[in-house]
């Protein structure tokens, strides 16, 4: 018979501490959608996301009321739309604006997959493709996009790292009229997931099946509330207990909502990405975890140790509650979508310096960010490169999503709303990079790539 | 197939007169009920049996919810408890 203390637990940890399934990520192959004509191509694309997607929102709308669970987010990743635009030529803004005309038809709020993937070189499209990013950004609504231009096996791609730095500066410019929104939707990643149901950074690799279902659960209050409630006298491996017993909990769930949302569509279950998402809602945030574990405030001393407890425990603690985990499963530290998270980045106590630092021990890496709007695109590439060899070098993910606010300067915000919150104009080292950027070429894959 | 009802709120006459009333109504049969109060907070956990179910599990929750008194009431099939307590 079923606990009451494990049902009120259940009850609790959804109504008051903001359990919820983050995304149902349908990920779908377009590669039998290619054609030589991208008029057809378009055609095939938006029929085959319609087909495959039809059903996804109302089926996590019905298991939302079975469950009685929030599901936040039904998206769809897609096939690097570079490797259509390879075998299709022609502009890739048509591909853009099928996607985001494919994602309100089925009604999902993202679609990922405007990508390239580029970490040993461009192969053809690759340069197309990342050359219409900011207006592609610009011109749709639900459309996001990613490039990946390094990875352990293959080194840094030096040549699309200085053109990610002007493209995110033009992604910023092209949607200044509203909140330089587009650099918001696009991320640069090093050693990119194929199976991540995360946006912006969601795409659909070309090993992945025809049709798969991923899911990313979300509970940095949940874990919140347990540290609390065990009081200040545990001992840090009883923290770890904790989070790791917690993330458990929260794993379970979204592997019971991961198998049913694909029983119910016929598609076959991929991954669980572990990851404690957080948002702007007060009692979600990441860096509240942190404090609780008892920092004065995300960002001083002790961060970066505490963060790769954390981290850590939530994998231990997720990685025996499902039968696939993947994706990017950690804990993620995006600013602007993290209550604690901004407030220590308002008062100054947190800066991108430190978020580097973190980004080496959690998912990730230097995530919404907004950096002033004058900064140099070289300036964005040396960051780029920065947060590249950190993944590199530790065989992990890692990304930038940074916000260039035009027109704006420290002390100023940004406010995106809804999930993706707001934030101040951190202070970025502006000295130049520029002759090191320009020299180009290749970072050499490291030695940890030989491993066979 | 079952489902989970918790009830939590302020004690007062006619909560579970309710609860049960609404479950009548739509065919869904009680299994088992527990119930405390906790200083001034009334819990109370039901379980119900939903295969017989005479509209879809989003109706109960919805009436239940117009008709809930204040309370914080929620519906939740018997699975999600299994698979997050039980390994």
């Amino acid at each position: 018979m079923l606990n009451i203390g494990d049902i009120m637990e259940t009850v609790t940890m959804i109504q008051d501490e903001n359990l919820d399934i983050r995304t149902i990520t349908m990920g779908i192959s377009l590669l039998d959608c290619c054609d030589s004509d991208i008029d057809r191509s378009c055609e095939k694309v938006y029929e085959k996301i319609c087909r495959c997607a039809g059903d996804l929102v109302k089926v996590g709308q019905e298991i939302e009321h079975t469950y009685g669970i929030p599901i936040i987010n039904k998206r769809i990743s897609v096939t690097p739309i570079a490797m259509l635009v390879g075998a299709s030529g022609g502009d890739p803004i048509q591909y853009a604006l099928t996607l985001d005309k494919a994602a309100r038809t089925v009604g999902v709020n993202f679609i990922g997959g405007y990508s390239a993937l580029v970490h040993k070189g461009f192969s053809p499209g690759d340069r197309e493709l990342i050359a219409s990013i900011p207006r592609a950004l610009s011109q749709t609504e639900f459309v996001c996009s990613s490039v990946n231009i390094g990875s352990t096996k293959s080194g840094i791609n030096m040549d699309a790292v200085r053109t990610m730095g002007h493209i995110i500066k033009e992604a910023a410019v092209l949607t200044a009229d509203r909140q330089c929104v587009g650099a918001a939707k696009l991320v640069v990643f090093c050693n990119a997931p194929e199976d991540n149901p995360f946006m912006a950074g969601a795409f659909h690799g070309p090993g992945e099946p025809d049709c798969v279902i991923n899911v990313g659960v979300s509970g940095p209050g949940v874990v919140r509330a347990a540290l609390a409630k065990a009081g200040p006298d545990c001992d840090l491996t009883e923290v770890a207990d904790i989070i790791k017993r917690t993330a458990f909990k929260i794993t379970r769930m979204g592997q019971l909502v991961g198998s049913e949302a694909s029983r119910r569509l016929g598609v076959p279950f991929g991954i669980v990405d572990l990851s404690l998402a957080p948002t702007p809602a007060v009692g979600d945030s990441v860096a509240h975890i942190l404090e609780e574990i008892g920092l004065e405030t995300c960002g001083g001393c002790g961060t970066t140790a505490a963060l790769a407890m954390l981290n850590d425990a939530v994998k231990k603690g997720g990685v025996m509650a499902s039968s696939n985990v993947g994706g990017l499963s950690g804990a993620f530290i995006p600013v602007s979508e993290d209550a604690g998270m901004i407030a220590a980045a308002r008062s100054g106590d947190l800066t991108i310096e430190k978020l580097e630092a973190m980004t080496a021990v959690c998912s990730v890496g230097l995530d919404m960010i907004v950096i002033p709007g004058n900064t140099e695109a070289d300036v964005i590439a040396g960051l780029i490169a920065d947060e590249a060899a950190i993944g590199m070098i530790n065989s992990k993910t890692t990304a930038v999503r940074v916000i260039p606010a035009i027109g704006k300067d420290v002390g100023d915000e940004l406010v995106f709303g809804g999930l993706l919150g707001s934030g101040p104009v951190m202070r970025i080292n502006q000295k130049s990079p520029s002759k090191m950027i320009l020299r180009g070429g290749r970072i050499p894959a490291p030695i940890q790539a030989l491993r066979n | 197939m079952r489902a989970v009802i918790s009830v939590v709120g302020e004690d007062r006459v006619g909560i579970l007169a309710m609860v049960s009333g609404i479950c009548a109504k739509t065919n869904a049969n009680v299994v088992e009920v527990t119930q405390s109060v906790l200083q001034e907070f009334f819990v109370m956990v039901m379980l119900i049996d939903i295969s017989a179910l005479n509209c879809e599990l989003a109706d109960l929750r919805r009436e239940l919810e117009e008709n809930g008194m204040g309370m914080k009431i929620q519906v939740m099939h018997e699975d999600i408890f299994h698979s997050m307590h039980r390994i």
